[in-house]
């Protein structure tokens, strides 16, 4: 039952002399002329003006018109949809917690201190590395973290190393992470397998080379056990190998990067440990990394003496900082919270789940998709479309779209780029065999629906098939009056 | 306990679906010796019951801004928050989405932030906001990336002095290894005399990076900088608080060409630092530079009304290496808070909590300076936050005030050395009279 009332754009509800808040009288003598004239405003901020019930119906109205997780089943590959448990929210607002500013003195928030410090140890040990830094507010910002501490160790060293070797399946932020931090980056071709061209990396790789970035798994969702002659053909070399952690919901408590010889990682605590995604963010990207890295992370870390904690802010080594105050905080203690609730079982009954849905899903949908890389995968696996393209017409977006019909948000499409009409699904280990059966079923329906009637799809969302084209040529990026 | 819904026969049933016969099978691809073969070192589950009683005993150990009154700054405010906030932000509908890549199924959240990029125009008075950053440092930093971008052959940044201390050392960590210099102008009478910018601008200059009010609380002269900077063609980037836009004039007033903020203050709790929110707006031609994700309106192949992500060709995930930035997960339900907290006031309210702030700031330090040895460390107009120098080491009052349950600021000898008994003092449409009389009958009382 949806409901367009008060769904026009605020500015449109605007109605002169309306307002949700009133604040109160000042209670302190008014001064008059506090501010040089020249920089005073003559009116405020042109904002739209409502009432509380305008706005609230507005906001609720407008909610229905999404997907999220707690309404529909988001197999979107790489992202990690799973359940978001409602004890995070409630916890990360308890008021000790969520009115603590980011300054106070470290004897005055000895609660904090300790989440974060266990968390440090909590990351540490997943990682089977040494050192840890919560700073980096997403995955993204935890690459580039990560890279400047690798400039920095090769800096100290007086090694001039320019590249970054990347594997053409990778996530796009690996380049443009490696490109701020000042690196050239080289893109490793992927093999007929989908895991990383040995020949070619090793055809790349060579003094120049200061790290080599892998996701493992792959965004293919396939773990490469070429990985200890990688590592190793690297580490010969002098190089760093650097693990993208969008994929732990794979591998937590199954195997540890820093075992299989990777020197840096970060984590996207929002995917692994559920932080809610939030439309987009907030995030949370912490790295971990070998112990003649540790010296290099952002300052500050959390550090004990004795029973009490305190932020060290003493790394004369320290690349700095890459943002302001300790990180994230909200959303490591979410995934702080959901640590605690699985315990090392849990964690491992997580991973193994997870693997489990993905394999049992593929096994499933290889009946009527295309799936190039094989019959098995880790936590996500990526269907093609060719096939169904060249014999039906219909293209991966089309399946897309459809599935929005049947209310399941659309698996990750074209999406990496080494798979034709890529279709890219991650189930997670938070969704049952039924749920799974059910939108197996509806896949393969879709497969034999007519080409023309899917190209118009979806049918029952509140917009089908938005003009993107005319939205980047003639972009309108905000409301005028 | 975990989430996972598979029942062991549920589990059996799949993996003979499969066609392996034990979960172990399915992690073949691992090589065994790399196999973890111990449960990991981390600690035992609790349940729901323990870990809140858990939780609960560790918040309790943190003076939190309910249980000390809060005159703490430096970005990050303890402003009032309306219900209406949290009402709308705690609609799973909102929070519990992914990133509204797939139009027909997010229009709820799209339409959330083109309404939150116009609303920061209308607050900046610039013509082009993205639907967010990450927060108020990392802005600083990818606003010199878009000015290198838009100036690709000059070279030098400035940045004022005066500009927040972490601010500063995000932007020299960005640009450690970046074909650029960072030099900061020392802003010794709390501000950046735009004399000195004249003396140290030149034709290589990329950018200009001021904060106003700044880092002390002082006032900068933002028109006259931008002047300067216009002169020799280089970037005017400020760094604003969103709160003081309902009294002072907008970034667009006063030439601005690309404003940046800490967004916390729009409806956003402190928590220990973020997640907050990183603004950005900029002067239309300079669209295609901007970094991060952009909401366009469209219309759907029925021709209605609809919002979509748009320029994403500026983007790491099209871009690769030569994106504008490397931001992928950005603060989108922050976002959506700063949104709803910028309607619940709208001009008026946002008007009065900018008054109400600037009133009891001017009072609170009126009253301190009244205190024997105390004085305002700069003679400048401020708007909420101020610097005062106290008689003894500030570190030591901050520290006796905390006994009295009262955060009394921050010690600017952290960041400024010279500033040796600097003590900067925020105060919010919170605080009370009470509060305020209570804080000079303490820093009186030893």
């Amino acid at each position: 039952m949806t409901n367009n009332q008060s769904t026009e754009l605020l500015f449109e509800l605007s109605h002169a002399g309306r307002r949700c808040q009133r604040l109160p009288a000042s209670d302190v003598p008014a001064a008059l002329d506090l501010l040089p004239a020249d920089a005073v405003a003559d009116a405020p901020p042109p904002l739209p003006e409502v009432g509380e019930i305008d706005l609230i119906r507005h906001f609720v109205n407008l909610s229905k018109r999404n997907m999220s997780i707690d309404t529909n089943f988001y197999p979107l590959g790489s992202c990690t949809m799973k359940y978001n448990p409602k004890r995070h929210e409630r916890l990360a607002s308890l008021p000790g917690m969520a009115n603590l500013h980011p300054l106070t003195p470290d004897a005055a928030c000895q609660g904090m201190l300790h989440v974060l410090w266990e968390m440090q140890n909590i990351l540490t040990e997943i990682a089977g590395l040494d050192a840890v830094s919560l700073q980096p507010a997403a995955g993204a910002q935890g690459e580039l973290t990560a890279l400047l501490v690798a400039a920095a160790h090769f800096g100290d060293q007086g090694q001039e190393r320019t590249r970054v070797l990347i594997p053409d399946s990778a996530h796009g932020t690996n380049p443009a992470s490696a490109a701020i931090a000042g690196f050239d980056t080289v893109s490793i071709k992927s093999n007929e397998r989908g895991l990383v061209d040995v020949a070619d990396l090793k055809a790349k790789l060579d003094d120049r080379t200061a790290v080599f970035m892998i996701t493992n798994p792959n965004t293919l969702g396939l773990f490469d056990g070429q990985i200890a002659e990688i590592t190793g053909l690297l580490h010969d070399r002098g190089a760093l190998v650097y693990l993208d952690g969008a994929n732990m919901n794979a591998i937590v408590g199954m195997t540890r990067p820093g075992d299989f010889g990777i020197d840096m990682m970060h984590y996207n605590v929002h995917k692994t440990f559920t932080g809610p995604h939030g439309a987009g963010g907030p995030g949370s990207g912490p790295i971990a990394v070998r112990s003649f890295l540790a010296g290099y992370l952002p300052a500050p870390m959390v550090v004990k003496h004795g029973d009490r904690y305190k932020l060290d802010h003493d790394r004369p080594k320290s690349i700095g900082r890459v943002r302001s105050f300790f990180g994230n905080v909200g959303i490591l203690l979410r995934g702080w919270c959901y640590i605690r609730t699985l315990g090392p079982a849990g964690l491992r009954e997580m991973t193994e789940n997870a693997v489990l849905n993905a394999n049992y899903l593929l096994s499933r949908v290889k009946a009527a998709y295309e799936v190039p890389h094989g019959d098995r995968c880790m936590h996500e696996f990526v269907a093609s479309a060719r096939n169904l393209k060249r014999q039906r017409g219909t293209s991966a977006m089309d399946v897309a779209k459809r599935l929005l019909d049947f209310g399941y948000h659309a698996p990750t499409v074209y999406f990496p780029l080494v798979v034709p009409e890529a279709i890219m699904i991650e189930p997670t280990e938070t969704e049952s065999k039924a749920t799974l059966d059910a939108f197996a079923d509806t896949l393969l329906k879709i497969r034999e629906e007519d080409a023309a009637f899917l190209h118009d799809a979806p049918y029952t969302t509140p917009i089908s098939r938005p003009d993107e084209i005319k939205a980047a040529k003639e972009p309108i990026l905000r409301w005028k009056p | 306990m975990s989430y996972v819904l598979n029942t062991p026969a549920d589990q059996r049933a799949m993996l003979q679906a499969i066609g392996v016969s034990s979960l172990a099978d399915l992690f073949q691809a691992i090589p065994a010796k790399f196999r973890l073969e111990r449960p990991l070192n981390v600690p035992e589950a609790l349940c729901e019951l323990d870990l809140q009683q858990h939780t609960e005993q560790l918040a309790g150990r943190n003076l939190s801004a309910d249980r000390a009154v809060c005159f703490l700054g430096g970005g990050s405010y303890d402003h009032f928050i309306p219900a209406v906030v949290d009402a709308v932000a705690s609609r799973s509908e909102y929070y519990t989405a992914y990133t509204p890549y797939q139009a027909e199924a997010s229009q709820g959240s799209l339409q959330a932030f083109f309404e939150y990029q116009t609303l920061i125009c209308q607050l900046t008075g610039l013509d082009v906001a993205n639907a967010s950053l990450y927060e108020g440092g990392s802005a600083v930093a990818e606003s010199v990336l878009m000015a290198m971008s838009i100036h690709p052959k000059r070279t030098k940044v400035l940045i004022a002095e005066s500009v927040h201390p972490e601010y500063r050392r995000t932007l020299a960590t960005y640009a450690a290894n970046l074909p650029i210099q960072v030099a900061t102008l020392p802003t010794p009478k709390g501000f950046l005399d735009p004399d000195d910018l004249r003396k140290a601008i030149d034709d290589q200059t990329l950018c200009v990076i001021v904060q106003h009010p700044n880092f002390f609380g002082c006032l900068e002269e933002a028109d006259a900088l931008g002047k300067v900077c216009k002169q020799r063609g280089a970037l005017y980037v400020v760094s604003f608080d969103p709160i003081s836009l309902g009294i002072l004039k907008r970034p667009g007033q006063y030439g601005a060409d690309i404003a940046v903020a800490e967004g916390q203050c729009l409806g956003n709790p402190m928590v220990y630092g973020g997640p907050y929110l990183g603004i950005m707006a900029c002067r239309e031609e300079f669209v295609r530079k901007i970094p991060g994700r952009l909401v366009g309106q469209t219309t759907d192949r029925h021709g209605k009304r609809c919002w979509v992500l748009t320029l994403q060709t500026r983007e790491q995930h099209i871009r690769r290496e030569k994106a504008t930035s490397n931001i992928c997960t950005n603060q989108g339900l922050f976002a959506l808070r700063a949104a709803v907290y910028l309607t619940a006031l709208g001009p008026q309210g946002l008007r009065e909590t900018a008054n109400l702030c600037l009133q009891k700031a001017h009072y609170l330090a009126d009253e301190l300076k009244k205190v024997p040895g105390v004085a305002l460390a700069f003679q400048r107009p401020y708007f909420k936050e101020f610097t005062v120098t106290v008689p003894g080491d500030a570190a030591a009052v901050i520290e006796r005030m905390l006994q009295a349950r009262i955060h009394a600021g921050l010690p600017a000898r952290r960041w400024y050395p010279a500033l040796a008994n600097g003590i900067t003092i925020a105060v919010t449409e919170q605080r009370t009279r009470r509060e305020l009389d209570a804080y000079v009958a303490a820093l009186r009382g030893g």
